[in-house]
């Protein structure tokens, strides 16, 4: 194990700070989510660090839980567009032909229109709940998977030993899952953490617009929009869950930075 | 201009037409390929039998979907939008004006936020490695942790609030004069430009350094030329079509930036017209104004295509 620069290990405590308070939102928050327990937008104090919301409501409370929503959210469709996205790329490569052909074209069209207006697009005529949700903004983010994890695993299906396993005779799973899928691991786990905060960030742009996590859930992008009223009055109460957004995705970015910068020998130095 | 320029720019034209069709296609089957009824999920679930049936017919629910989408796409490429189920105005006439607004911000915003992320890509080679090459990479990767929205009101508590140099909202009318206009959409402009320089900054500071790399480029820096001369009228000539390039992909970018911070500035947009109306459930306009986005969106990347075909000397001068 090689030393850990300091950046990667301020984005390490920080990232697993954010984690822990999701895991264990409910033990660590001072308050219920809906709880009414003081003032409108009452200031920092001891009672409430954070102060209070535009209905009174516990700022410090609210961020936890809504950390957990935020945080699951994009972690659920973080793993279905991976899942999905290598999956598909990976048997696009083996399996060649026709079947990469439309499954590339596919995705070169749905790259086409701007996630977000096409996610507002299908959001308009859904319901929108939590699966919904999360099926909506992994399906899109699939395509980036996808796009990489092809590259990546187009060098790999030209190795000598995957031409040896085909030899061998083994089945098209065999060689995804047992000769592909280790060798692109590396490149695909630094993306990960990337495609984490570019998830963190779209849910939050659309519960911002109202059309993401409903309430009474509450999530950070929510929290902004709850507040934004107050900070025409010089309240600063929305500006909590953006720092708290912006933290989280700076802390995952330097850890992505040093996973990948450990792993660009490995890629070839893509 | 060659033949095989012309084949090839033909070609992605051709392409972007094709795409831009089946983006259509896309948008229509989005709204469409749901597993319950689209009249249903408007109305909610305590609409009564009449008023859906109503709104199928007004929809042309009852028709074949293929049938639909024809005579949907026909009429918009004739300029005919429909009209909107919220409150039955034209969405053609309501879109106009607001897509002229948005131009105009994506317009100011670039203007602003081109030559000055050219500029700093210039100087983070000139310092590479150096305090101004990283500050200038510590405030990108700032930047690209921060959504737009937060962005948005960051300034606006800054610029508005705390300082008390502009109103806290972009409200554009019609008989306001260009100056008045420039100053109502100065902080928007500011934000997108935050959201964009940072990328494009970015991709032109690699740009230049990968023509940096050139054999040519030593011989002026063996020649004894200043670094700036070296960069600026050896190394930017070469540069300039990737750099093009990245400018017109960020622009593409920009058109969907634009959507949050006009929400955020409740400016009188496109943007701000399309999330209003995905919360109301109004397909028809959501599936115009979507096809509007795709279509400046494709047309753009298209564009930064046919540029890098065109500024590529090799299949200019073929041998």
């Amino acid at each position: 194990m090689s030393r850990i620069p300091t950046s990667a290990l301020i984005g390490l405590v920080f990232t697993s700070a954010y984690f822990l308070a999701a895991l264990f939102a409910p033990l660590i928050a001072p308050y219920e989510l809906g709880a009414i327990v003081g003032d409108v937008w009452e200031p920092m104090s001891s009672e409430h660090w954070l102060g209070t919301d535009g209905i009174g409501r516990d700022l410090l409370s609210r961020m936890i839980h809504g950390g957990r929503t935020t945080i699951f959210v994009a972690s659920a469709a973080t793993i279905l567009s991976f899942t999905l996205g290598s999956t598909l790329a990976l048997t696009a490569v083996v399996v060649g032909g026709w079947v990469d052909m439309l499954l590339s074209r596919f995705i070169d069209l749905i790259m086409s229109i701007p996630t977000l207006i096409f996610s507002l697009v299908v959001l308009s005529v859904v319901p929108v709940t939590l699966p919904v949700l999360i099926l909506v903004m992994g399906l899109l983010d699939t395509t980036r998977v996808y796009r990489l994890a092809r590259a990546v695993a187009q060098d790999v299906n030209v190795m000598d030993y995957v031409e040896a396993a085909r030899l061998r005779g083994e089945g098209t799973r065999w060689i995804v899952f047992r000769e592909i899928l280790p060798n692109t691991l590396s490149p695909l786990v630094a993306e990960l953490g990337l495609r984490f905060i570019f998830m963190v960030l779209f849910v939050s742009t659309l519960s911002f617009l109202g059309l993401g996590i409903q309430p009474p859930a509450a999530d950070w992008g929510g929290i902004v929009k709850e507040n934004k009223e107050g900070i025409v009055y010089g309240i600063p109460a929305a500006l909590v869950p953006a720092f708290a957004i912006a933290s989280l995705a700076i802390s995952v970015n330097l850890v992505a930075d040093w996973v990948l910068s450990r792993t660009t020998s490995l890629k070839g130095g893509r | 201009m060659s033949f095989l320029v012309v084949k090839l720019v033909s070609q992605r034209i051709a392409l972007g037409l094709m795409l831009l069709l089946a983006a259509s296609a896309l948008i229509f089957v989005g709204t469409q390929m749901l597993p319950g009824d689209v009249a249903q999920t408007i109305l909610g679930q305590t609409a009564t039998p009449e008023a859906l049936a109503n709104l199928r017919a007004e929809l042309g629910l009852n028709e074949p979907a293929l049938s639909r989408y024809f005579s949907w796409l026909g009429n918009a490429l004739q300029g005919d939008l429909g009209t909107a189920l919220t409150n039955g105005k034209d969405i053609a006439e309501s879109l106009s004006g607001r897509l002229g607004n948005t131009l105009f911000l994506a317009a100011c915003a670039a203007v602003v936020s081109i030559p000055l992320a050219i500029i700093l890509g210039l100087l983070a080679v000139r310092f590479r490695n150096r305090w101004p090459d990283k500050m200038i990479s510590a405030v990108t990767l700032a930047t690209i942790s921060v959504p737009e929205f937060i962005l948005g009101y960051l300034v606006m508590y800054l610029v508005a609030v705390k300082l008390r140099w502009l109103p806290s909202v972009s409200i554009v009318r019609p008989e306001m004069d260009f100056l008045d206009r420039i100053e109502a959409i100065a902080m928007p402009v500011i934000v997108l430009t935050f959201v964009v320089l940072a990328h494009m900054m970015r991709m032109t500071r690699a740009a230049i350094l990968n023509v940096m790399e050139s054999a040519y480029i030593e011989t002026a820096e063996l020649k004894g030329l200043s670094a700036f001369r070296v960069i600026a009228s050896h190394a930017m000539p070469n540069a300039i079509a990737p750099i093009v390039n990245v400018v017109m992909l960020n622009l593409a970018y920009l058109i969907v930036g634009v959507v949050v911070v006009e929400v955020v500035f409740v400016y009188p947009g496109m943007g701000q017209y399309l999330v209003d109306h995905v919360s109301k459930r109004d397909v028809p306009v959501v599936q115009a104004a979507g096809l509007i986005f795709a279509a400046v969106y494709i047309v753009l990347n298209t564009t930064a295509d046919i540029i890098a075909i065109l500024a590529n000397p090799r299949l200019r001068h073929p041998k």
